[in-house]
């Protein structure tokens, strides 16, 4: 039987991995990806925490993350889309006027 | 033995296919390499016993999400992106911040207990099945929860319209 940590660690180093892509690509295509490797990483570790526990209601909330992830990249996508309709370019660096 | 083979291979293809999604310079080769990415993922899954949840994670995420995101990758002319440079300068930061919240996770990992063993055996899972264990608990326990989901994949669909659509001045 493989031991809940490691599956509890390899979760953290994707969710690591998924963090620098945010924080240090400035394409946010690739920005957008980084967050989808971070929803995953959780996945991984409800759904090990969900059979080691003998409890599926980790599960439901896996399907729950699906479907918000799914509505979150739609909504995001058309973003993109109207972002660089606007601009043509989708390097954030370039998107200022809002001035944050 | 087999057992922690399987997982060290898992394992390791997640994290390489995982640094391949971020530090590729071309999104439609992040793109690709997040479709195997998904597709271990599933076979983690499967591994643990949630076979319902590898088959969504290969329909919506491969399947839907993935298709989703190299449309719009495809559609975006992306030639001077390739141009310019894989990182911001102060990479290290990010670096640092990561690494960071990985040494809080595994140092919180040493202190953790897990919770009391619930009532999915894997005796009742194989008696029941899985998908119907899973649907009994979602539309019984979990009903509000699934009609708000509902709701926002209604709201995602109204929004991307709404946001996607070009402008017409009348």
């Amino acid at each position: 039987m493989v031991p809940l940590n490691w599956y509890l660690v390899l979760s953290a180093i994707v969710f690591m991995i998924g963090v620098f892509g945010f924080l240090t690509r400035r394409n946010i295509i690739i920005m957008f990806m980084s967050i989808e490797v971070m929803l995953n990483a959780v996945n991984i570790s409800l759904v090990s925490l969900s059979h080691y526990m003998q409890d599926m209601r980790g599960q439901i909330l896996v399907f729950f993350i699906i479907t918000v992830a799914a509505a979150e990249a739609a909504i995001g996508l058309a973003i993109i889309i109207a972002l660089f309709r606007n601009k043509s370019t989708v390097h954030v660096d370039e998107m200022s006027e809002m001035k944050g | 033995m087999l057992p922690e083979l399987f997982f060290g291979y898992y394992a390791a293809m997640i994290v390489f296919l995982s640094v391949l999604v971020i530090t590729r310079k071309n999104p439609v080769h992040s793109v690709m390499w997040m479709l195997l990415l998904f597709f271990h993922i599933a076979g983690l899954y499967l591994f643990l016993n949630a076979e319902f949840i590898a088959a969504i994670q290969v329909i919506v995420y491969a399947g839907a999400i993935l298709v989703l995101f190299l449309f719009v990758v495809l559609l975006l002319n992306l030639r001077e992106e390739l141009q310019t440079a894989k990182f911001i300068r102060s990479w290290p930061a990010g670096l640092l911040i990561s690494g960071g919240i990985i040494v809080a996770i595994i140092s919180a990992l040493r202190s953790f207990v897990l919770a009391p063993q619930g009532m999915h055996t894997i005796e009742f899972i194989k008696r029941e099945t899985h998908t119907k264990a899973l649907g009994t608990i979602l539309y019984t326990e979990y009903l509000f929860p699934f009609e708000i989901a509902s709701l926002v994949l209604l709201v995602a669909i109204i929004g991307a319209i709404v946001l996607a659509k070009k402008k017409t001045r009348s």
